[in-house]
């Protein structure tokens, strides 16, 4: 007996030897020595140029600045299943951002996901989409990079628990779930398609938003586009399963994508306003190929769904079988006036019949906008809408949402409006203090 | 009818339920303080206090605030007892033409009575959705500052509390 026991523990001892040596040969990443920045006058002007607009196609801004502080100094908190991670400042300041990075170690970062000192960065860093992000347009976004503005700033620690925390983890994820060179090409469809795949498949990563994602947090490859989750709004399905009461075209998107509305989709916000105005400063052809690939791969649209020349009839006049009288009543008093106005958009408010947010299996994104409105661009004219949030109590809310649901989007009540209601309202007041805190570090940040 | 509770009182008011809280303040209910400024819920001269929140009241209809507590600027203080909000931006001189300061000190007031002790951030960014077109705003801010001091002295004190 001893013998075998002394067997097995040998075994066991071995197996598990072998185990560590494995995970750390699959996790292991070598350290890329750092370089002293590079002066900003050794890039070649027209390549930052190009890296400009890629930067804003990237929308990497969004997530790599925090409101009211310093371009691209990172620290912005975001939200995952998985607890709370901050994204990095990518400025050029050699000790907290990436000015010590050679561009070998920023293509690494991009194409596979690794830090300069050899880390596994977590995929809320799009890398399953960057990867596929051309030599070419890698040189130019670090050129970019490199010649903004260095700012001194490290980003707060990442609230996860263990084992979460423990990065060499993150190569098994990258074992199950990271590939590369998925972008699809087919010359039969033309240059512009090809371009808009290439784009929307890697730089504007498209799907880390509007793509679901499985328990571990990858976009499930059999779901793409079927609509996501993005700080409490739900990214809306962009596939055959689009709630979209008229179907979008390659040209809808297109003026979406490049105005920030449709007359037949309303208005781009939430999150989905910061990226369209990202897309404000790229150049058009790079839109339309955009606009025309998503349009082409969006699907046939389900039945019930019209084309856009079956105009969807305004309706003008409350609905007298609704039983909803306290939702009805709000809406007259609080909303028809601009939704049922004739001033015309972007000004005016959308014909809600036309509102996806109605029609849409999840309530958040109607009740975020209600709560907390469209704020006005500073120095742009653009839409606004007020947010009632402070005036608008929880059951006063739901029972316009149930009004809405029922009149416009003619579609079975949503489950659990007050908790979602509830939700809603946390978050929305967690955002202003997100605001508050953001305002802070940068009167601190001030010489 | 409509029953309308406005600094502590109740007012019976014969309006439109989509009526603008702003309109029914100032027409029917004749309190003045609150401004009309742009009437879209972007300048803030409207601000009221409705349950303790700030609200733009120019796009605030009628019928959502119905049972609810309306406080205007008349119902902090008086020109003989002014409250501490009201005696901080006399005492920094904080209005120039003044059209705007009326609702400046409800976002403050209400501000102050959730956060005693702001920083200069937290003001700068609730009243963020002000305009103020004389720009006294270092004023407004030092206002600010001084109420929340006023506040948590005992002779300040005001049995006028924002219901």
């Amino acid at each position: 007996m001893p013998g075998q026991l002394r067997i097995i523990t040998g075994i066991a001892a071995i197996v598990l030897v072998a185990g560590v040596a494995a995970g750390y040969a699959v996790a292991w990443r070598p350290q890329i020595a750092a370089i002293a920045p590079p002066r900003p006058d050794t890039f070649d002007p027209d390549i930052v140029k190009r890296g400009r607009d890629l930067a804003s196609i990237g929308n990497c801004n969004t997530c790599h600045t925090v409101q009211g502080g310093a371009n691209y100094a990172g620290g912005l908190p975001v939200p995952t299943p998985f607890g709370t991670i901050f994204s990095s400042n990518i400025t050029p300041d050699a000790e907290t951002g990436i000015g010590g990075w050679p561009e070998e170690a920023f293509v690494r970062a991009m194409r596979a996901g690794v830090s300069r000192a050899g880390r596994h960065l977590y995929p809320t860093f799009p890398y399953d989409h960057f990867t596929n992000v051309s030599d070419a347009d890698d040189r130019a976004l670090y050129a970019f990079l490199m010649t903004r503005q260095p700012v001194h700033a490290s980003a707060p620690a990442n609230q996860l628990s263990f084992p979460l925390n423990y990065r060499p983890l993150i190569a098994g994820w990258k074992l199950l779930y990271f590939r590369s060179g998925d972008v699809p090409s087919d010359a039969a469809k033309g240059a512009e398609w090809n371009r808009g795949a290439y784009l929307v498949e890697g730089l504007a990563h498209c799907g880390a938003c509007h793509t679901p994602r499985n328990a571990l947090g990858a976009e499930r490859v059999n779901a793409q586009f079927a609509g996501g989750d993005v700080d409490n709004w739900h990214a809306y399905a962009l596939n055959d399963t689009s709630r979209a009461p008229v179907r979008w075209t390659a040209d809808a998107l297109y003026a979406y994508l490049r105005h920030g509305w449709h007359a037949d989709h309303g208005t781009a916000r939430g999150p989905m306003a910061e990226v369209v105005g990202n897309l404000a400063s790229v150049p058009d052809s790079d839109v339309r190929a955009i606009a025309m690939y998503m349009a082409d791969i969006s699907g046939a649209p389900a039945p019930d769904r019209k084309p856009p020349a079956d105009a969807v009839t305004p309706s003008t006049s409350a609905d007298a079988t609704q039983p909803n009288a306290a939702g009805a009543a709000i809406y007259a008093a609080a909303c028809a006036a601009c939704h049922e106005g004739n001033r015309a958009l972007p000004y005016g408010g959308v014909n809600l019949a036309l509102s996806t947010a109605i029609a849409s299996p999840d309530p958040r994104n109607l009740l975020n906008i209600v709560l907390s409105g469209v704020t006005a661009v500073d120095g742009e004219r653009s839409p606004i809408m007020p947010g009632f949030a402070a005036s608008i109590d929880d059951a006063q809310m739901v029972a316009l949402a149930n009004y809405l649901r029922a009149r416009f989007g003619k579609r079975p009540a949503w489950n659990d409006l007050d908790k979602a209601v509830r939700n809603a309202r946390t978050v929305q007041a967690a955002s202003l203090a997100v605001r508050d805190a953001s305002t802070e570090s940068t009167q601190r940040g001030k010489p | 009818m409509t029953t309308l509770k406005v600094n502590g009182r109740d007012h019976q008011v014969d309006a439109d339920p989509d009526t603008p809280l702003l309109y029914v303040l100032r027409n029917d209910v004749a309190l003045n303080a609150a401004k009309f400024g742009c009437g879209l819920g972007q300048c803030g001269s409207c601000t009221v206090i409705v349950d303790g929140k700030a609200v733009l009241s120019c796009v605030t209809p009628l019928l959502l605030v119905e049972g609810k507590q309306v406080t205007t600027l008349e119902g902090l203080g008086t020109v003989a007892a002014p409250a501490p909000i009201q005696r901080a931006f006399m005492e920094e001189q904080a209005a120039q033409c003044g059209y705007c300061i009326a609702g400046m000190m409800m976002r403050a007031q209400a501000l102050l009575m959730r956060n005693p002790k702001p920083s200069d951030a937290q003001i700068r960014a609730e009243l963020e959705p002000h305009l103020c077109r004389c720009g006294t705003h270092m004023r407004i801010l030092r206002a600010v500052h001084r109420a929340a001091r006023l506040m948590d002295t005992a002779d300040a004190a005001s049995d006028r509390s924002v219901r």
